[in-house]
């Protein structure tokens, strides 16, 4: 599973991938964790609040940090 | 499972009902309570400097912190109604003077945190809005946010907040409105015009009326959380100068009769950054001590509308000469509405 954070680096993008991490931990899954902080990477996911939560190529999150449960609810969904 | 959730999300409705009228009880009591806990219980003397300086502090601190989180939370409904995306949307190829308009409403009422201005801006160009919009929507964001008008109804009353509302968008509009006719687009710089947007599926306006409550609680959260440190140092920082500076103290340096005060506050203000709640507990020290209200408005304006790391961030995508004119355009738009401030009051 591949999941990534968008976030030029404000404090929530920060928080959102320690978030996923944490998920991805207590699910004890194998997927990878990518910060992209590259302005033009985010916009070619169409996202312009950031943080955004891109799993597996697919935007599910954009402009606020989820929980922790909820980030893992959205990667069984996944 | 689905049952259990519906019932915590109606026990939340209610909950938010029910605390609206103790809310209510509690503000239009608070004086008489801190009065009551300053003279009776804590039996302090009532004619005392430090009496008035402390009665003060617990009056005003609960009191700012209930307002803030009655308009942070009614703000916050209102935003889920809203997401740059669909204002994006909105705005794409919109004429100018009345795109402007919209822009500048919108922009008070989209979410918008200044980290994501630049993949704001990058999309609304992409999208094909024009510069002078986009600045409509830049100009307001910041401007005129919802920290600022729940402190300013706090500190002068509604009026003046609805006044500052209405200023603050006329500057959006208006400064916006000047930098598209400048044509000025030649002075972005050339990759932001090559950048290819994505679009995502996801609709953040999509919620269900508890979901959107759930959303007002969290901007209060979040907010709060971060400025409350803020308001209660510029509290404190009043209460000692209720008690203790005299009551005319500004008044020769910004006061009413001193016109260069304005020009003067604007050119302090405008590399200075802050929040809103930092500054205006401070800008109602100021006029309780003889500041004239426009100058302290202008001062206000130009501290929480424009900032050096404001530039910065912007530098990125826009060259100097952009920069430096939508600087000075904001500035002497700041300059004119403090000078009708002082005018009228």
């Amino acid at each position: 599973m591949d999941i990534k954070v968008l976030g030029p680096g404000c404090k929530k993008c920060g928080t959102l991938a320690e978030a996923a991490k944490k998920a991805v931990e207590e699910l004890a899954i194998d997927a990878n964790v990518e910060k992209i902080d590259d302005m033009v990477k985010i916009l070619s996911y169409g996202v312009m609040s950031t943080p955004a939560l891109v799993i597996n190529e697919k935007v599910v999150v954009s402009g606020k940090v989820p929980s922790v449960s909820e980030i893992k609810e959205l990667i069984e969904k996944a | 499972m689905i049952k259990s959730i519906q019932i915590t999300n109606r026990n939340q409705i209610i909950l938010v009902l029910l605390s609206l009228p103790i809310w209510y009880f509690l503000y239009v009591n608070l004086q008489n309570i801190v009065d009551f806990l300053t003279y009776t219980v804590f039996g302090m003397n009532k004619e005392a400097h430090l009496t008035e300086a402390v009665n003060f502090f617990i009056f005003e601190t609960p009191k700012v912190f209930m307002l803030l989180v009655l308009v942070i939370f009614g703000v916050g409904i209102i935003r889920s109604y809203f997401s740059p995306e669909k204002t994006k949307n909105f705005l794409a190829g919109k004429s100018t003077f009345f795109g402007n308009v919209m822009a500048a409403l919108l922009g008070v009422l989209t979410p918008f945190c200044s980290c994501s201005a630049i993949p704001l801006f990058l999309g609304f160009v992409e999208a094909g809005v024009p510069l002078g919009v986009t600045f409509s929507f830049l100009i307001a964001a910041p401007l005129v946010n919802e920290i600022a008008l729940g402190m300013l109804a706090e500190a002068f009353g509604w009026q003046t907040a609805l006044l500052y509302t209405f200023t603050g968008l006329s500057i959006a509009i208006l400064a916006g409105w000047l930098i598209g006719a400048l044509k000025l687009e030649k002075y972005v710089h050339e990759w932001v015009y090559e950048v290819k947007t994505g679009q995502t599926e996801i609709d953040t306006t999509n919620l269900s009326f508890s979901e959107r409550i759930q959303s007002g609680l969290n901007s209060v959260k979040e907010i709060v959380g971060r400025i409350w440190i803020y308001i209660v140092a510029g509290v404190a920082i009043g209460a000692g100068a209720h008690g203790y500076v005299p009551e005319d103290f500004m008044a020769n340096l910004m006061g009413k009769s001193s016109w260069y005060s304005v020009p003067l506050s604007i050119f302090i203000g405008v590399p200075m950054y802050s929040n809103a709640a930092g500054i205006i507990p401070i800008v109602e020290v100021l006029v309780a001590k003889g500041a004239a209200l426009g100058t302290t408005l202008a001062f206000m304006m130009s501290v929480i509308g424009l900032s050096l790391p404001e530039v910065i961030i912007l530098k990125k995508v826009l060259k100097m000469p952009l920069i430096l004119t939508f600087v000075s355009i904001v500035a002497v738009g700041i300059l004119i509405v403090g000078f009708i401030f002082n005018f009228i009051y």
